[in-house]
C-alpha cells in the first residue's frame, strides 16, 4: 500500500468518525432542543433538571432506555423485528455522509508512524466523507432503504396499529419521494451535476445564487416532501397516536424504540443538511468569496455557518411540530399525488423552458444575471402556487368530492 | 349516507390555508418568548404571585401547653363532630381530677380535612395545619398517635371567620 493510499484511508477514518460523532451528538440535542421549544411555546420550563439548565438530558434518556427492559412480544417475528430499527437508523445516517459540511480542509503532512509505517497526504481534502459524484442520486436510493426498517418494524410486531402504521409510513414515504425527486430536477437543471460539491460550487457565485431564490418553489416542495419523509407533524401518519397508539413503534420498547427515535431525529438533521445543500448554498457564507480561499480559518467558519443554517432547519420543524394540527389521510395523499407531483412535473418544464429562454434566445451569459432573471420568473409563479394554495382549491376536504345529498325524506315520526 | 352523516359546506373563496398557517406559526414563536410562570417546586415553594393561603387546611397539629403536655382535656368534642370519624379518643383523668386523652390518634388517610375538630375544640387544643407534604414508606405511618401531633411544629390554620369574610 502506498503512503497516498494509507493516508487517503486514515483521512477518511478521521472524517467518517467526525462526522458520525456530530450527527449523533447533534440527533441528542435535537430531541432536547424538541422539548424545549415544545415546552416555550405551551408557556412551560421544559426539561431542567439534569445537569446545568437540563443539559445533560440526552444522557439520562440514553441511559434509562439502555437499562430498561426488551420486550419482544409473543407473536412477533424475532428476526425482523430485532433488524427493523437497525434498518431505519443505517439508512438515516447513511446520508450526511455524502454531503459537504465545510469548505475543502487544506492538509499536508508527510509523517511516518509506528506500526503504519509512512503516510502522505497532500492538497486539500473535501470536508465530506466521501465525494460521491452520484451524489443526489445516492441520497434517493438510502432514503428509500429508511421505508423497510419501518414497514418491517411495523408487519414483525404482529400488531394491528403497528401494521397500519408500517402501510401508512410505506404508503407516504413512496408517494413523497417523487415529489422531493422531481423538486430536485431543476436544481440539476440549472446546475449540471448531480454531486453536492458541485451543487455547493454553483451556488457560490453572484447574489443570486443560492438556489432557494430562482428555484423557490422547488425548494418549498422539498420542504413539505422533507416534512412527509421524515414523519414529522403535519404528516405524522405513521405514528398518529390519537388513531393508531403509537403507529409502527407501537410495540417497541427500550433501546430499539430509541433506535426508531434516533432514525426519526437523524432523517431530520439528514434533510435540514439537503435543504441547506441543495437549496442555501451549503457552507457558502453570503455576500464574500473569501470563504472559498481554502485554509483552516475558512473550514472552521464555513462549518459553523453549514450547521447554523441545519439548526435553523431543525427549529424550523419543530416550530412547525408544534403549530400545525395533523393532516387526514386523504389529504395527505391528495396532496402528495394531485398537488405535489403535478406542481413538480410542471415546474420542471417551467424551469427547463426559463433556463432555454434565457441561454438561448436572450444570450445571457453572466451567472448572476441568469440567475436573477430566474429569480424574476419566480415570483409570479410563487405568487400564484401560493395563492391557489391559500384557498384550498386542491386540498379541500372531502365535502367537494361527493356533492350534497338531496334532504332525505322526513323519516316517519 | 345511510346513517345521516353530516357533509359540511364550507365556503371556498373564504377559506384560507396559507395565510392561516403563518398566522398560527407566528402564534407559537411569540410564545416562545413568554415569561414562565412555572414554579421550581421543591426549591421555590412560594413566589411573589403565589403563597400558600393561612386558611390551608392540611394535616394535624395538637397544641401543648408550658410543661409540654398536650392541651386536650378530652372532652369528645372532635370525635363527635367529625364526619370521617377518623379520631380515636380514650379519656383518662389523674388524681386531681383532670382530664386528659389516654389514647389520641387521627387517621390522616380517613380525614377529609374539614376543619371541624379546629372549630369545636374548646381549648384550642387539635389545628388543622397549613402543611401538604405527606409522604410516608407504609400506611400506617398515616395514623398520627399524641406524640406524633404534638410534635409537628408548621403553622395552624387560620379557619374561616364568619365576621371576616374576605381574611382581612
Amino acid at each position: 500500500m502506498t503512503p497516498e493510499m494509507k493516508g487517503f484511508i486514515l483521512v477518511s477514518v478521521v472524517k467518517l468518525v467526525v462526522v458520525f460523532t456530530f450527527v449523533m451528538i447533534l440527533v441528542a440535542y435535537a430531541t432536547l432542543l424538541e422539548r424545549w421549544i415544545a415546552a416555550w411555546i405551551q408557556d412551560r420550563v421544559g426539561p431542567n433538571r439534569a445537569g446545568p439548565k437540563g443539559l445533560f438530558q440526552p444522557l439520562a434518556d440514553g441511559l434509562k432506555n439502555i437499562l430498561k427492559e426488551e420486550v419482544i412480544p409473543g407473536g412477533a417475528s424475532k428476526v425482523l423485528f430485532v433488524i427493523a430499527p437497525a434498518i431505519s437508523l443505517m439508512a438515516a445516517l447513511m446520508i450526511p455522509l455524502t454531503i459537504p459540511w465545510a469548505a475543502p480542509i487544506p492538509l499536508e503532512f508527510d509523517v511516518t508512524l509506528p506500526l503504519l509505517g509512512r503516510i502522505v497526504h497532500h492538497g486539500s481534502t473535501a470536508a465530506a466523507v466521501t465525494v460521491l459524484p452520484i451524489g443526489f442520486l445516492y441520497v434517493l436510493a438510502v432514503s428509500s432503504v429508511g421505508v423497510y426498517g419501518i414497514a418491517l418494524g411495523g408487519w414483525a410486531s404482529n400488531n394491528k396499529y403497528s401494521l397500519m402504521g408500517g402501510l401508512r409510513a410505506t404508503a407516504q414515504m413512496v408517494s413523497y419521494e417523487v415529489a422531493m425527486g422531481l423538486s430536485v430536477i431543476p436544481v440539476l437543471l440549472l446546475v449540471g451535476n448531480v454531486s453536492f460539491v458541485e451543487i455547493v460550487t454553483a451556488q457560490q457565485q453572484g447574489p443570486f445564487g443560492w438556489l432557494v431564490l430562482p428555484l423557490g418553489l422547488s425548494a418549498f416542495i422539498f420542504l413539505v416532501s422533507g416534512f412527509a419523509e421524515t414523519n414529522r407533524v403535519p404528516f405524522d401518519m405513521p405514528e398518529s397516536e390519537s388513531e393508531l397508539v403509537a403507529g409502527y413503534h407501537t410495540e417497541y420498547s427500550a433501546m430499539k424504540f430509541s433506535a426508531f427515535m434516533i432514525a426519526e431525529f437523524a432523517a431530520m438533521v439528514t434533510i435540514s443538511m439537503m435543504f441547506t445543500t441543495l437549496f442555501l448554498g451549503g457552507w457558502d457564507i453570503p455576500g464574500t468569496h473569501w470563504d472559498e480561499a481554502g485554509g483552516m480559518a475558512q473550514f472552521l467558519l464555513t462549518a459553523v455557518v453549514f450547521f447554523t443554517k441545519c439548526l435553523l432547519f431543525l427549529f424550523l420543524f419543530m416550530w412547525v411540530r408544534w403549530t400545525l394540527p395533523r393532516f387526514r389521510y386523504d389529504q395527505l395523499m391528495a396532496l402528495g399525488w394531485k398537488v405535489l407531483i403535478p406542481m413538480g412535473l410542471a415546474y420542471v418544464l417551467f424551469v427547463a423552458v426559463a433556463v432555454w429562454v434565457v441561454d438561448g434566445p436572450l444570450g445571457v451569459t453572466s451567472v448572476a444575471a441568469r440567475s436573477g432573471l430566474l429569480f424574476l420568473f419566480n415570483v409570479p409563479v410563487l405568487a400564484f402556487v401560493f395563492r391557489v394554495l391559500d384557498r384550498g382549491r386542491l386540498i379541500r376536504g372531502s365535502s367537494i368530492r361527493s356533492p350534497a345529498p338531496a334532504p332525505r325524506r322526513a323519516r316517519a315520526a | 349516507m345511510a346513517i345521516g352523516v353530516k357533509v359540511m359546506h364550507r365556503p371556498g373563496s373564504e377559506a384560507s390555508y396559507v395565510r392561516a398557517t403563518l398566522k398560527g406559526m407566528a402564534l407559537t414563536f411569540r410564545h416562545l418568548f413568554r415569561p414562565k410562570i412555572t414554579m421550581q417546586y421543591p426549591e421555590e415553594r412560594s413566589t411573589e404571585t403565589w403563597t400558600i393561603s393561612p386558611r390551608w387546611r392540611g394535616t394535624h397539629r395538637m397544641l401543648t401547653d408550658e410543661q409540654g403536655r398536650s392541651k386536650c382535656v378530652a372532652c369528645g368534642l372532635c370525635p363527635q363532630i367529625c364526619p370521617a370519624n377518623c379520631i380515636k379518643l380514650v379519656p383518662g383523668e389523674d388524681e386531681d381530677g383532670n382530664r386528659y386523652p389516654l389514647i389520641y390518634e387521627i387517621d390522616e388517610f380517613r380525614c377529609v380535612f374539614c376543619g371541624y375538630c379546629q372549630e369545636v375544640c374548646p381549648e384550642e387544643a387539635i389545628h388543622v395545619g397549613v402543611h401538604y407534604e405527606n409522604a410516608e414508606y407504609e400506611r400506617g405511618r398515616f395514623v398520627y398517635d399524641l406524640e406524633r401531633l404534638s410534635a409537628q411544629t408548621h403553622p395552624v390554620s387560620s379557619l374561616w371567620d364568619p365576621t371576616d369574610p374576605r381574611g382581612e
